[in-house]
């Protein structure tokens, strides 16, 4: 309405009919560095391996057999469940989804505090939350390592003050990974946030507070259904990412146990040198993603229908 | 600005001009070559080097075969990836005679088994594998595999092994006193509770970070290469480097011919040029390891031809990596797996 092209026609309507032409360098650049980089990796899951790495064109199920299937270091057992690499699944799941909350915890009122500012401090503050990704990942994953090490800055103060008196001992454990992560992503959980935030019509608090509802109830029913798009956003933003992440397990954790992205490296970088078995792990942690994001998607579509 | 512009364009033009000679693609492990070095063959001949890295022999091997082979001119793959290599097929081979200086290199390094009559390689440096202990942490006996596998109190907790899969489970195999590439159902159990018991005593597994961690102080003990040693105790890391009574892992990294070098000539003349004995001294005093070339002892700097990493005591047992065959290899990845589940 308000954006009216000067032959008097509406901008949607100048663009009518070039929907398609104007979408073609979205597909290329969808369809030549994500279709066919994936439908590769999925035929390569399904290829037999070549010894020291590659792959040899003959069907085989093989890769998909060692994730699932345990016949023992021989191979000559009965097969039951093989639960290394379900393990392995399971621990990146499990701190992708710690990191997720410990961001949603922090990231929420962050991000409240921000869209709850007048528009000049609103900048600033979203400035601030960005400023660390002006600064590569890997350096930011490494100064956290100098920060928390048994010698660092952070142990120096507590000893001093008297606080501690030997120190945290946090480099190398599953905490400095959770560390890692979630300083890694936590923007990527208030910038959805905010925006969401942001829109939310604060009249639709005083009518809350006007009909007798509490501060609890005011947050749980009038809120939260309404910024609930950004906290989805935010949780599939900051979930994805750390679900693939090796730089803060390696880092900080001590590369001591494979987490999902370090397994699939592994597989072609490694001694391993076994493709298939490295693509089929890379396409069971896309189905994970895939469900997530489909989970994400009904939900969605209910409230549009709602 | 113009100021600044026109003479780095004149510069530029020269620099160009320079170029002529062509260039050299380098395949590289990491920190492992002077940046002086490869200017001073840029000077001499005029080629100019353009070096990547990587950080393990594999790694090295995975890039090649993803397509990679055909952008370098030379590698430096270690002794059991030569062989790799070659039996791959990716490796190119040269006669003695086009090289002027492959007399240099010393008699015991010519008919290695890797490489019989060094038909694609030539030596770039050798060292060992084995560990350092932080003398003001633990001043007990480390000359023992088991500071790392069966480690005393004051180190449990504090100590880092090489993220590689061979070099690590190699060093359990001298442990226990098994052979390499063992099918032996026994002793692969073993070797499999050996290590799966001993990464409770271990704090990390790195290996581009196995000199950072000694001299920061993180590990007080650590598995690591000799010359990545040495450079840790002239980093002022109080450490001291272990020959193990049960044996140590040698090895040698050779400059090698890739198949389908775009420079070959290139390639070659840099051969030439690494077996001068000044320039594998360079090297030598740069990466702290020996070099395999003759008469380099003149150029060499005191301390790093009398370094206590680069000479082991009398009747110290050393070891190859072997690399094994498709069946037992799988075992051994299984192991490394399981020690990471």
């Amino acid at each position: 309405m308000a954006a009216m092209a000067p032959g008097g026609a509406s901008s949607s309507e100048i663009y009518k009919g070039h929907a398609k032409r104007l979408l073609l360098p979205t597909w290329l650049v969808i369809g030549v560095f994500l279709l066919v980089p994936v439908a590769l990796m999925a035929t390569y899951s399904v290829l037999t391996k070549e010894f020291r790495g590659g792959v040899i064109w003959e069907f085989s199920l093989a890769a998909y057999d060692q994730f699932f299937l345990d016949r023992g270091l021989f191979g000559d057992e009965p097969p039951r469940i093989e639960w290394t690499y379900l393990t392995i699944f399971w621990r990146s799941i499990w701190q992708a989804g710690l990191a997720t909350l410990l961001c949603l915890l922090i990231g929420f009122p962050t991000a409240w505090f921000i869209a709850t500012r007048d528009a000049r401090m609103r900048t600033v503050w979203l400035l601030i939350v960005t400023v660390p990704y002006w600064v590569n990942l890997l350096i930011r994953t490494v100064s956290m390592k100098f920060l928390i090490r048994d010698e660092g800055p952070l142990n120096a103060v507590l000893l001093w003050s008297g606080l501690i008196d030997q120190p945290l001992g946090l480099i190398n454990t599953n905490l400095a990974v959770q560390l890692g992560l979630f300083y890694s992503y936590l923007p990527f959980m208030v910038l959805p946030i905010y925006a969401a935030v942001e829109r939310y019509d604060f009249a639709l608090s005083e009518a809350a507070a006007d009909l007798y509802a509490g501060r609890w109830t005011t947050l749980r029913l009038v809120i939260l259904p309404v910024v609930r798009p950004g906290l989805i956003a935010g949780c599939i933003l900051v979930f994805v990412p750390s679900l693939g992440a090796f730089l803060a397990p390696d880092l900080l954790g001590g590369a001591k146990s494979f987490m999902i992205g370090s397994l699939i490296e592994e597989q072609f970088k490694g001694a391993a040198g076994n493709w298939p078995f490295g693509a089929a792990a890379a396409m069971i942690l896309m189905s994970i993603v895939m469900v997530v994001l489909l989970v994400y998607a009904r939900a969605q579509t209910r409230e549009a229908t709602a | 600005m113009k100021k600044i512009l026109v003479p780095s364009l004149i510069a530029l033009a020269a620099a160009s001009a320079a170029q002529a000679e062509g260039e050299l693609k380098l395949y590289n492990w990491f920190e492992y070559m002077p940046q002086e070095l490869l200017d001073k063959f840029t000077e001499e001949t005029g080629i100019t080097v353009t070096m990547d890295t990587y950080d393990s022999n594999e790694a090295l091997l995975a890039s090649l075969k993803a397509g990679r082979l055909g952008a370098y001119d030379l590698a430096v793959p270690g002794d059991y990836m030569v062989k790799i290599l070659a039996d791959e097929g990716m490796l190119d081979t040269f006669t003695p005679e086009e090289l002027t200086n492959y007399g240099n290199i010393e008699e015991q390094w010519i008919d290695v088994p890797f490489d019989e009559g060094r038909k694609s390689s030539v030596p770039y440096q050798w060292g060992s594998t084995s560990f350092a202990v932080n003398r003001e942490v633990f001043d007990g006996d480390i000359q023992t595999t088991g500071i790392i596998f069966e480690p005393p109190e004051a180190l449990k907790g504090k100590i880092n092994v090489l993220d590689t899969a061979g070099e690590t489970l190699t060093l359990a195999s001298l442990h226990l006193g098994i052979p390499q590439c063992s099918s032996d159902r026994e002793q692969l159990k073993a070797l499999n509770a050996l290590v799966t018991e001993a990464k409770a005593d271990w704090a990390s597994f790195g290996s581009d970070v196995a000199k950072d961690v000694l001299v920061s102080g993180d590990a007080a003990a650590g598995m690591i290469w000799s010359g990545f040693a040495a450079k840790a105790r002239g980093e002022g890391a109080p450490i001291e480097y272990a020959f193990p009574k049960e044996g140590v892992i040698v090895w040698m990294d050779n400059i090698a011919l890739l198949k389908d070098a775009p420079n070959r000539d290139n390639a070659l003349a840099f051969m030439d040029f690494m077996l001068e004995p000044e320039n594998a001294a360079a090297l030598t005093n740069f990466a702290q390891y020996s070099a395999g070339v003759g008469g380099v002892t003149e150029f060499l700097d005191p301390e790093v031809a009398n370094s206590p990493e680069s000479n082991p005591p009398e009747g110290t047992d050393t070891v190859f990596v072997e690399a094994c065959p498709e069946e037992v290899q799988v075992l051994y990845d299984a192991i490394w797996t399981n020690l990471k589940k």
